[in-house]
C-alpha cells in the first residue's frame, strides 16, 4: 500500500473519533499564497509528491484556475496527522482569494470550526484580511495566524533580523486590532493570537517550512537560526528540520477546536431551531447516532458524476442508498455516494457521520446553502449571508436560436453550483442576465459556459446593478385603491434607520418575522424602534421591512399575506428604475375594506396596496444607489501621476495615501460603474508595475446631477418610458 | 348633461330568457350594448343566444375593464348605452360604483332589474326572507391566503338566529366554478383553522344548484349527508339555515327533501 494509500485508509478509521477531527478553512488576501499552501500541507501527509508542491497547484483544478494562477472555488481535502503519538483527520478547505469570489469563502466557513489566516510578510494585513476575518467571526469560526512569505522579506526586502522581528510584531497586532472589532466580547482574549502561545506561525509555503513557538521549543531552532538559513540559500534544509505541515497541522491540533467541542457554541449561533429538540441535542453533542442534518456549502459538477453536494455533517449519518430531504423542497431525494474528498480525488465510502465534511451525489434539490436532514419537518440551517451582493449584470445570448432550450438549463446550473450568481430569465423578452460579484466572476462564469457546458453564447457588456431608496419620510400618507374601489390602503414610508439596514445585511433579524416574532421585536426595539412599530413588523424582504400599524380594522388580517405580496413585488422592482429597494420602511396606517371577502382578495388587494407603497415612495424623495468599490493601489512613486490619473477619470474619491518606502499606496473609493476596464487601463498606463485590488463597498446614492440621466438609461434599456410615472399615476 | 343614457339591465338567473320585457325594449333604443360575465355566469345559454334575443352584438368585458370603466363611461357620454349583467344589476357593488361615477360625470342612468339569486335561493327552499342575516361569499385560497371571514360571518348570523346565503367563488376567467362540496369543504376547514365549532358533520345545511333553470336542484340535509354527492354542473349556492320556524322546517321537508327525521329533530331543539 502506497502512503496515500494508507493514509485514506486511518482516515476512514479517524471518522467517527470526534476529538481527532479538525475541520478547517484557509482564507486569506488574494496572492498571500492559500494554495501553495495547502499544496504544501496535503504533501507533507503523503498525499501528493513532495517534489510537486508548492508548484503543482493540486486544489487549483480547474482550467482556468492553474492559468489565471487564482483560485475560484473552494476544494476540499482530507489528511492524515500524527500529533503527540496519535493520528488525526484533517479536512480542509482551501477558498479563494479574489474578491469577486467572496461568497465561496463565506459559504466554507459555515462548514468548518477553525481557520488558519495567511497574511503575507510582504505586504501585511490587506483589505481582505479583514473580510476574511470577519467571515470567519459571523460564523463563529476561530481563526490562527500564518505569516507567509518570510523568505522574500529576508532575500529581496533584505531586512535585518530585528527589522524581521518589528514587521511581524506590526502584522500581529493589526490583526489582534482587526479581530477585537470584530469577535464578541466573550471570545477577545480567547480568540486573540499570541506568538508565545503558539496561536502564529511564521514561515513560507513556496520553501515549505515553518516556525511557531511552540516548535522552536520542540527543536531548539531560534529566529536567528531561520533568518540564518534563509540568507544562506538552504531553505531546503530548513524545510527538513522545520516542515511546514508539521507545524501548522501541530497548532490546528492544538488550539483549533475539535468538532464536538465546536459545535456546542457554533449550532446555537448557525441554527435558530429549539436546542432542547432530539435534533438540537443531538447537534451540540455532534451525535453519530441522531437524526441527520447536513449542511450543504457547496455543489460541483462534475463531468461525470454530475452535482455533487459537499458540505459538513452537523449531526447523523449519511449513508449510500438513504432517503433524504431537502427543506424547502417536497420530494425525497435518494443518496448515490458518500465520498470523503482528497485533492481531486473521491473517495467512496460507505457512510459519513456527523462532524465531518462529505461529498454526496444524488441529492439533486440541495444547491449550496441547503440543509438535508430526515425530518422533511426539521428547522433549516440560519442562511448563509455573504457581505456583498452581486453589482455586475451581464445579458447573455445563445448564438444560435435552436440552443435557447439549453441556455436556460445551463444557467440554471450555474446559479445552482455558485449561489453568488443570480440569473434572471425572462420568457417574455428572452432576456437572460447574469448578475455576479464582479467583472472576473462574470468573466470565468461566461468561460465556464463556453468550455465546461460547450454552448456558444454572446454576451452583452457589463453594467452595475442599482438600487433604490429614499431621501425622506413621505409627507403625508398615499392612499392606493383597489381596482373596483371598495378597498383603500394608506401607506407611509421612510427612510430605515442605519443600524437596522446593517442588521437586516448581517441576518440579525429573521427573514421569516411571522414565525420568530419575539426573538424579531425585542432586537428591533433594541436598534431603536418604539415596541408598535417593532410589534408592527410582518414582513421583511431583502434590507426593507413593512409595518402594520394600525389597530382593529376588521377583517385586516385577512388581507396580510396579499399585503405582503405586494410589498415584496414592490421591493424587487421599485418606482423609479424597476430596480430592488433597500432601505425602506414601509407602514400601513389605515385601511378601508369591503364586508364580502370576494371583494378583497388577490386581485383587489395586491394591486392597492402596491399603488400606494409605490405612491408614498414617488413623494418621497427616491434615490438611486449605485454600488461602491473601494480601490486600493500600491504604485511606485514616479508612476503615481499616472495612476491618479486613472483613479480621478472614474469619479473615485481617494481617502487616504500614505508613503511606504520608495511606493505610495492610495486608498480610495470609486463607483464601480466607472471601473469596468480598470484592470487593463492601469495596466497599460503604467506598465503593470502598479499593484492594485478591490473590494466591494455595498451601494451609495449616486450624486444628484446624475441620477435623471442614469433612471433614463435604465428605463430605456428596460423598454420603459423614460421618465418615472408622477405619483398621480398611482392614486387610481 | 351629457348627451348619453347609461342602462344597467339585469339579464335575471339562468339562460337568454330571463331578461324583462322592458329590459328587452330598452336595448332596441340602445346605441351600444355592453356586458360582463365575470361576477356571474348565465349558464343555461350563451352569448350568440343572447345577441339573437336582443337583436343586437355584444362588447364583452372583463374584469380590468368594468372596474376601469372607461370604456362604458366614455361612449355612455356621447350615446345610449345599455350594460347587461347577470341576476339584478346592482347586487354587485362594482355597478353601483359604475353608476355613481357616470352619474358625477352627467350621465343619466336607470336600473331595469332582474331576478336575483338572493331572493331565489330563499324562495326556492321556502326559507323566508326576512330572516337572512348577511351575506358572504367563499373565496378560492391561494397559498398562504384563505379568508375565514365567512365562517364569522355564518357564526353571527347563528348567533343571533338568521340564516346566512353562501355565495361561491367565479373564476370565469379561469372556467372555474365553486361547487357546493367545495364550499362544504372549506367551511370545515375553516371551523379547524379557527378552532371555533360552528358547523360540524351533523349541522344541516342547504344546496341549490341551477336557480332558475327548469330544473334546479334543492336539497337540504347534514353535512354528513350532502358533502359528497353529485349536485351537476354550476352554479351552486349554499344556505346555511339558522333557527327554523315551524313553516320553514316543512318547507324543507317538501321542497328540499329534508328527511323527515332530521326535521322533527330541529323541532324539538
Amino acid at each position: 500500500m502506497g502512503r496515500k494509500e494508507d493514509n485514506i485508509a486511518k482516515a476512514k478509521d479517524l471518522m467517527d473519533k470526534l476529538n481527532r477531527i479538525r475541520n478547517i478553512g484557509i482564507a486569506a488576501h488574494i496572492d498571500h499564497g492559500k494554495t501553495t499552501f495547502s499544496d504544501n500541507l496535503l504533501a507533507g501527509c503523503g498525499m501528493m509528491s513532495e517534489e510537486l508542491a508548492g508548484k503543482q497547484l493540486v486544489l487549483d483544478y480547474e482550467g482556468q484556475e492553474q492559468d489565471r494562477g487564482i483560485t475560484i472555488n473552494t476544494a476540499s481535502a482530507s489528511m492524515v496527522h500524527t500529533f503527540e503519538g496519535k493520528d488525526y483527520l484533517i479536512n480542509l478547505l482551501d477558498t479563494p482569494g479574489h474578491v469577486d469570489f467572496g461568497g465561496d469563502v463565506t459559504r466554507a466557513m459555515r462548514a468548518v470550526d477553525g481557520c488558519i489566516v495567511l497574511v503575507c510578510a510582504v505586504e501585511g494585513a490587506m483589505p481582505q484580511t479583514e473580510t476574511v476575518i470577519r467571515q470567519a467571526i459571523r460564523e463563529k469560526v476561530k481563526p490562527v495566524l500564518f505569516i507567509n512569505k518570510v523568505d522574500r522579506l529576508i532575500n529581496e526586502l533584505k531586512v535585518t533580523p530585528e527589522e524581521m522581528q518589528q514587521r511581524f510584531i506590526k502584522i500581529i497586532s493589526k490583526y489582534n486590532d482587526l479581530l477585537s472589532k470584530i469577535v464578541p466580547e466573550e471570545l477577545k482574549d480567547k480568540w486573540a493570537v499570541k506568538v508565545e502561545e503558539g496561536t502564529v506561525a511564521f514561515g513560507s509555503a513556496y520553501y515549505n517550512w515553518a516556525i511557531s513557538a511552540s516548535y522552536m521549543k520542540k527543536t531548539g531552532l531560534s529566529f536567528k537560526d531561520i533568518f540564518e538559513y534563509c540568507k544562506n540559500n538552504d531553505q531546503k534544509t530548513l524545510a527538513k528540520k522545520s516542515p511546514i505541515h508539521e507545524v501548522v497541522l501541530d497548532m490546528v491540533i492544538y488550539h483549533l477546536p475539535s468538532p464536538a467541542e465546536a459545535q456546542k457554541y457554533r449550532i446555537p449561533h448557525i441554527w435558530r431551531g429549539d436546542r432542547e429538540s432530539n435534533l438540537g441535542k443531538s447537534m451540540i453533542e455532534c451525535k453519530e447516532n441522531g437524526p441527520l442534518a447536513l449542511m450543504v456549502t457547496k455543489i460541483i459538477i462534475d463531468p461525470h458524476a454530475g452535482e455533487i453536494a459537499i458540505g459538513r455533517m452537523y449531526s447523523g449519518k449519511i449513508e449510500r442508498g438513504q432517503e433524504v430531504y431537502v427543506i424547502g423542497m417536497p420530494n425525497k431525494n435518494r443518496v448515490q455516494q458518500v465520498n470523503v474528498m482528497v485533492a481531486i480525488d473521491r473517495i467512496p465510502v460507505e457512510y459519513v457521520s456527523a462532524g465531518n465534511i462529505v461529498a454526496v451525489t444524488g441529492i439533486k434539490d440541495a444547491i449550496a446553502g441547503s440543509t438535508v436532514t430526515d425530518d422533511p419537518e426539521a428547522e433549516p440551517f440560519e442562511r448563509i449571508v455573504h457581505v456583498s451582493e452581486p453589482v455586475v449584470t451581464v445579458a447573455v445570448e445563445a448564438k444560435s436560436m435552436k440552443d435557447l432550450p439549453k441556455l436556460i438549463e445551463v444557467l440554471r446550473s450555474i446559479s445552482k453550483a455558485d449561489p453568488s450568481i443570480q440569473v434572471s430569465i425572462n420568457q417574455e423578452t428572452g432576456e437572460n442576465l447574469v448578475s455576479g460579484m464582479g467583472e472576473l466572476h462574470l468573466e470565468i462564469t461566461e468561460y465556464r459556459i463556453r468550455n465546461d457546458h460547450k454552448l456558444d453564447i454572446v454576451c452583452s457588456e457589463p453594467i452595475v446593478v442599482y438600487r433604490e431608496s429614499i431621501a425622506k419620510k413621505s409627507p403625508q400618507k398615499f392612499e392606493g385603491k383597489s381596482p373596483n374601489k371598495h378597498n383603500r390602503f394608506y401607506i407611509t414610508v421612510e427612510p430605515l434607520p442605519g443600524n437596522i439596514v446593517k442588521a437586516l445585511h448581517d441576518n440579525e433579524i429573521p427573514q421569516n418575522v411571522k414565525k420568530y416574532k419575539n426573538e424579531a421585536m425585542k432586537t428591533l426595539q433594541e436598534l431603536g424602534l418604539s415596541k408598535e412599530e417593532a410589534k408592527g413588523v410582518f414582513a421583511v424582504h431583502g434590507m426593507n421591512m413593512f409595518a402594520d400599524m394600525t389597530k382593529g380594522i376588521q377583517y385586516l388580517f385577512e388581507t396580510r399575506e396579499l399585503l405582503k405580496e405586494a410589498f415584496v413585488e414592490v421591493m424587487k422592482s421599485g418606482p423609479t428604475a424597476n430596480e430592488p429597494c433597500q432601505g425602506i420602511f414601509v407602514k400601513l396606517v389605515d385601511a378601508k375594506l369591503h364586508e364580502d371577502a370576494i371583494h378583497r382578495g388577490p386581485a383587489q388587494v395586491i394591486p392597492a396596496a402596491r399603488n400606494a407603497i409605490y405612491g408614498s415612495m414617488t413623494i418621497s424623495e427616491p434615490t438611486l444607489l449605485e454600488p461602491m468599490q473601494k480601490v486600493f493601489i500600491s504604485t511606485p512613486q514616479e508612476l503615481m501621476g499616472d495612476a491618479s490619473r486613472e483613479l480621478n477619470q472614474r469619479r473615485a474619491e481617494v481617502k487616504d495615501m500614505i508613503t511606504e518606502g520608495d511606493s505610495i499606496n492610495i486608498d480610495s473609493k470609486a463607483p464601480i460603474a466607472e471601473m469596468f476596464g480598470f484592470a487593463s487601463a492601469i495596466r497599460s498606463a503604467t506598465g503593470g508595475r502598479v499593484l492594485w485590488n478591490t473590494e466591494n463597498l455595498g451601494f451609495e446614492p449616486i450624486p444628484k446631477h446624475l441620477q435623471d440621466e442614469v433612471v433614463k438609461q435604465i428605463r430605456e434599456r428596460k423598454g420603459l418610458k423614460p421618465e418615472p410615472n408622477p405619483a398621480s399615476h398611482y392614486m387610481d | 348633461m351629457s348627451k348619453g343614457k347609461l342602462i344597467f339591465i339585469g339579464l335575471g338567473l339562468y339562460d337568454e330568457k330571463d331578461i324583462s320585457l322592458k329590459g328587452l325594449e330598452e336595448i332596441k333604443h340602445c346605441d351600444r350594448v355592453f356586458a360582463e360575465f365575470y361576477t356571474a355566469k348565465l349558464v343555461g345559454t350563451n352569448l350568440d343566444k343572447i345577441e339573437k334575443i336582443i337583436g343586437k352584438k355584444i362588447t364583452v368585458l372583463s374584469r380590468e375593464e368594468t372596474e376601469k370603466g372607461d370604456k362604458i363611461l366614455n361612449s355612455g357620454e356621447k350615446e345610449n348605452v345599455a350594460f347587461l349583467t347577470c341576476g339584478d344589476s346592482m347586487t354587485a357593488t362594482t355597478h353601483v360604483d359604475l353608476r355613481m361615477r357616470a352619474i358625477k360625470l352627467g350621465v343619466e342612468t336607470r336600473v331595469i332589474h332582474g331576478s336575483s339569486i338572493v331572493t331565489a335561493v330563499s324562495g326556492l327552499l321556502g326559507l323566508q326572507n326576512y330572516k337572512f342575516g348577511r351575506t358572504t361569499t367563499l373565496a378560492y385560497p391561494e397559498g398562504d391566503y384563505f379568508p375565514t371571514s365567512p365562517y364569522e360571518v355564518i357564526r353571527d348570523n347563528k348567533k343571533i338566529g338568521l340564516h346566512t346565503l353562501v355565495l361561491l367563488d367565479i373564476q370565469a376567467d379561469k372556467n372555474r366554478y365553486m361547487t357546493a362540496n367545495d364550499g362544504i369543504n372549506l367551511l370545515l376547514q375553516m371551523g379547524e383553522k379557527t378552532k371555533k365549532n360552528i358547523l360540524n358533520k351533523d349541522s344541516i345545511i342547504c344546496v341549490v344548484a341551477r336557480a332558475g333553470s327548469d330544473k334546479p336542484l334543492v336539497v337540504a340535509g347534514t353535512i354528513k349527508d350532502l358533502i359528497g354527492r353529485d349536485f351537476g354542473s354550476p352554479l351552486h349556492t349554499i344556505v346555511v339555515p339558522g333557527r327554523l320556524h315551524f313553516m320553514e322546517v316543512e318547507a324543507l321537508e317538501i321542497l328540499a327533501q329534508l328527511p323527515a327525521q332530521q326535521g322533527k329533530k330541529i323541532q324539538k331543539l
